[in-house]
């Protein structure tokens, strides 16, 4: 039987704010546990909530962005449930009324195609804190983080539109941009400032029921998500291929062990009696905020493609790589302010770059060469001074910190020589001190001349210390050896 | 020193007859001697008091101090204080010591006001007898065999025992009118949202509030004066400029006209009750005040309502008290859920424990919708009772509660005999409106209240009623026997 997947994404994205949805304790990451967190973070007795209105304004840039309906009057929840990351033991979040409506984000799948994914709300809510169970703790104990307790999310729920781990992942990687893109989000993956769950069911093709659902939750890469869905997928076709049912279940995926195992089912969910919570009003956002935030709102990744396609005569495939992350076309367009030359600095950020930022889990804003450096490298490229091959041994050098392309080409004598008189020189000097090599090449048929030219060359560049420009003395070498002929 | 009113206090302290100093000693040594014949207080902060009453000496000598300065007070042990324990009535809390001020303290100490310690409670507010207590029943100074009232009870006995001049309480159903009423002082409950709720440890959020108790209604005013603010802290905090509520005491209340809704002298009145608020009534229309018969149609439905909404609200709000962050935790929890279980069985008492389980099931999945879901439908038309009646009245008037003090353990085994306790009080939270009870009377050596409830914000016409009824009759003066 074929078989046709079905995925639905709920996606929580920490909002960029300073401090935290109820309270003014900061939300940087990576403090001393517990050195973030206030009285009203620690829930203690008589503290009470106050909406950080910027979380709210950076809900409604979303919205916008997906051109989903915002709604003027949401309404936080308290959803009970005991656990000791969560202080308060309930969660304020949206659930009747959430800020953000309908709205939808258009991927683009593999076959050059678009696919619009419907978004069925985005809501607000605070981020919990975090326990640990090992660590320097002695056995036996567990410790609670409340750094992260109060961090404000918005939590975007997709429609099951998805079909395959392919088209989630394109869908996770378009918020990812989209949210990067307006600035409410730092897209720190590793940090969890974007963290996935991922809904999978699995259904005969051609059928328009839905099968039993899967969540596995807390997806912080997009690999893991892919590869959590692509087991997942497969476990249930075995399964139901093997005469079993899949159950509703919430499942966890180990990125590290490969391992995905059940952490309950529906029967053991919990009953979070919602309701309004008292402590805090309903949220109005006017519609004068809503247009000026409409005003204020960044150019969106597929507005940022077709200019850069335009604007800098890229092809659709790098604009496509270089517009949908913000931080890569921050990077890009200051860098080709510097170079005056997109295609080339595209090319070394998309290869060269993005390889070595990749390799030691940089990213573009602690990008050991910065933007200003590569266009100078770029720069020296495009007139010639240096051969790709130089350019690639410069590249290293600015990784290393050791000064600007130019400043490391002229103190480590990298500039290609072009001028011919000196490249005759060199030339004549390696022909007479290999007579029997040119000996070789004269007595050669016309077919096998053409090999033997590398091995002049090859003595050339090393006499040259690999500056002489190949183009010029290839012109040259072969002037020589055709007048010997 | 201890019969004179506040308002008499401050002159007194204004002209020098004495000091805040002498002041907070004659009311420290007064607690520390008769407090325990009525276990009002629960913890007496003599040094910090003699220190901030020196302070507020010096303000004084300086000529340009806040009223209350220098004036002794009492806090409900609601209201967290810095570094002095808050208990809420707890052995959940036994052990907290807050490193912050309460708004409603924080007022009070800016103004150079003296703390001389934390009342008793009911636990975690929740009681009408001030029986649930962790630290033990308060007695009421005028039968000391009978209830206070509660869950302010502690509050309302310290000043009926002039144990202080003045002090704070907080009133979700009637905890602060109730107490009032038993207890035979004045006490006030403002409009939802006049008075900030930070640092009130959470009963109910959306009934809760601050308010004062004293002898008078020109104290209450005085105290209210310090009290209200709008507070950024405090969400459903309302920003609007709090009126000088001792300005308008002495206006005349001819053409006032007080509606009486014919709900509040139905069956479960006690006569005498009954009786004491006729008089008083009648006293306030020699004052030319005019009486109107009016209909509240759905009080019946405020006492069900508010113990489905009430406790939901606490069912979250006391979550917190989970062993895991301060307070209370069990010896040796064998695992999460043990520490969860044994913490809150053992830290919580049985009225706590009764309404978080109440709140918790209104709450759950297939109840919300006919418990939560309509308590809320009835609550609006509680309130659309009031705004109708408001419409043709200034002010409602009626008794604060159905009978005078009763004695200790005879609504303890029912649990809907001692709700129905707030029967008269518990519409106006849930409408959000102000309402005060001052005292119309004795019934077999008890006092009586009658509770004056007002439109939204009116607090000022409240007191300036409260105000002109005290300067006809001389209820509120009276002390209880060899007090």
């Amino acid at each position: 039987m074929n078989w046709e997947t079905v995925i639905g994404l709920e996606i929580h994205v920490q909002l960029a704010t300073k401090t935290k949805i109820f309270s003014g304790a900061s939300t940087s990451f990576g403090a001393e546990p517990n050195s973030q967190a206030c009285a009203v973070d620690l829930a203690m007795p008589g503290t009470l909530p106050v909406l950080n209105k910027q979380a709210v304004h950076y809900a409604v840039m979303f919205g916008l962005a997906i051109d989903a309906e915002i709604e003027q009057e949401s309404v936080f929840e308290r959803k009970n449930y005991f656990y000791p990351d969560l202080p308060k033991g309930y969660q304020t979040t949206q659930l009747e009324k959430p800020v953000v409506g309908r709205g939808s984000v258009v991927i683009q799948l593999e076959d050059g195609t678009n696919k619009a994914i419907r978004i069925h709300h985005a809501h607000l809510e605070e981020d919990a804190g975090k326990s640990t169970h090992e660590g320097d703790l002695p056995h036996g104990v567990s410790g609670v983080d409340l750094n992260r307790a109060g961090t404000p999310l918005i939590e975007i729920v997709s429609e099951p539109d998805m079909r395959s781990a392919e088209e989630a992942v394109a869908f996770a990687k378009k918020l990812h941009s989209i949210v990067t893109s307006i600035g409410i989000c730092d897209g720190e993956m590793s940090q969890g400032s974007m963290r996935f769950d991922v809904n999978v069911s699995v259904r005969p093709t051609g059928s328009s029921t839905l099968g039993t659902r899967t969540e596995t939750k807390n997806l912080n890469s997009f690999k893991f998500m892919e590869e959590a869905i692509e087991r997942e997928v497969e476990r249930q076709i075995d399964l139901i291929e093997d005469g079993g049912t899949v159950i509703q279940e919430t499942r966890l995926y180990n990125g590290d062990t490969k391992v995905a195992k059940s952490m309950r089912s529906k029967e053991e969910a919990n009953d979070y009696r919602y309701f309004p919570c008292p402590d805090l009003l309903p949220v109005i956002v006017t519609d004068e905020t809503i247009e000026e935030l409409r005003r204020s709102l960044p150019e969106l990744p597929d507005a940022r493609v077709e200019r850069f396609i335009h604007e800098y005569s890229l092809s659709a495939y790098d604009a496509n790589i270089l517009a949908s992350d913000s931080t890569m076309s921050v990077f890009f367009e200051s860098s080709t302010a510097h170079s005056d030359n997109p295609k080339l600095t595209a090319n070394w950020m998309i290869g060269e770059l993005t390889a070595r930022l990749n390799n030691e889990n940089l990213t573009f804003i602690n990008s050991p060469v910065s933007a200003e450096q590569l266009a100078g490298l770029v720069a020296r490229v495009a007139d010639n001074s240096i051969s790709n091959k130089m350019a690639k041994q410069v590249f290293d050098a600015i990784w290393q910190g050791e000064g600007s392309a130019d400043e490391i080409i002229e103190i480590k004598g990298l500039k290609q020589v072009s001028d011919s008189g000196a490249l005759e020189k060199i030339v004549n000097d390696v022909l007479e001190a290999n007579p029997a090599m040119v000996e070789d090449f004269v007595n050669s048929d016309e077919g096998k001349r053409k090999k033997k030219l590398g091995g002049f060359m090859g003595q050339i560049m090393k006499a040259s210390k690999g500056q002489a420009n190949p183009q010029q003395v290839n012109q040259i070498l072969l002037k020589k050896l055709n007048e010997l002929l | 020193m201890h019969n004179l009113t506040i308002a008499e206090l401050i002159k007194g302290l204004q002209k020098k007859e004495f000091s805040s100093v002498e002041l907070t000693q004659h009311f420290l040594e007064r607690i520390r001697q008769i407090n325990d014949q009525f276990n009002a207080v629960i913890t007496v902060t003599a040094v910090q008091a003699l220190k901030a009453a020196a302070l507020a000496d010096e303000q004084l000598a300086q000529g340009k101090a806040h009223p209350m300065c220098g004036i002794p007070l009492l806090h409900k042990d609601i209201f967290c204080t810095s570094d002095v324990r808050t208990s809420c009535g707890s052995k959940m809390l036994d052990n907290f010591v807050p490193p912050y001020n309460a708004t409603v303290v924080e007022n009070f100490e800016q103004a150079g006001a003296v703390m001389l310690g934390k009342t008793n409670m009911d636990e975690f507010a929740m009681g009408s007898s001030n029986e649930t207590s962790f630290y033990g029943p308060v007695k009421n100074p005028w039968a000391t065999d009978s209830v206070p009232g509660g869950s302010s009870g502690g509050s309302a006995a310290a000043i009926a025992a002039r144990l202080a001049p003045g002090a704070t309480a907080t009133d979700t159903g009637g905890s602060i009118r109730q107490p009032a009423a038993l207890c035979g002082i004045s006490g006030l409950k403002p409009t939802y949202g006049r008075v900030s709720r930070w640092g009130m440890i959470a009963f109910a959020s959306s009934l809760d509030q601050a308010g004062p108790m004293a002898r008078t209604a020109e104290d209450c005013a005085i105290l209210l004066n310090c009290m209200a603010s709008f507070d950024e802290k405090d969400s459903t905090s309302v920003e609007k400029d709090v009126p000088d509520y001792s300005a308008s005491l002495r206006d005349s209340i001819k053409g006032l006209k007080i509606g009486i809704p014919k709900e509040y002298f139905s069956e479960g009145l006690h006569p005498g009750t009954k009786d004491a608020v006729r008089t008083a009534l009648a006293q306030l229309e020699s004052e030319g005040a005019e009486l109107v018969d009016i209909s509240l149609p759905n009080s019946s439905l405020s006492v069900p309502a508010y113990y489905v909404i009430a406790p939901a609200e606490a069912s979250a709000n006391l979550s917190r008290f989970d062993g895991v962050k301060y307070g209370y935790r069990c010896e040796n929890p064998k695992d999460l859920q043990d520490l969860y279980c044994r913490t809150r069985s053992e830290g919580f008492g049985e009225e706590v424990q009764r309404r978080i389980l109440i709140g918790t099931y209104c709450l759950s999945a297939g109840y919300y919708d006919a418990y939560y879901g309509k308590a809320q439908q009835v609550r609006q038309l509680i309130q659309q009772d009031f705004s109708e009646a408001f419409k043709s009245v200034d002010l409602i008037m009626g008794p604060t509660c159905p009978s005078p003090a009763f004695k200790f353990g005879a609504k303890g085994d029912d649990p809907v005999a001692m709700y129905l306790e707030d029967i008269y009080t518990i519409a106006t939270n849930l409408a959000g409106l102000p309402g005060m009870s001052v005292p119309c009377g004795m019934v077999e050596g008890k006092p009586v209240g009658l509770q004056i409830i007002g439109n939204y914000f009116d607090e000022s016409r409240i007191l300036n009623a409260a105000h002109q009824f005290q300067q006809i009759t001389d209820w509120h003066t009276q002390a209880p026997e060899g007090l």
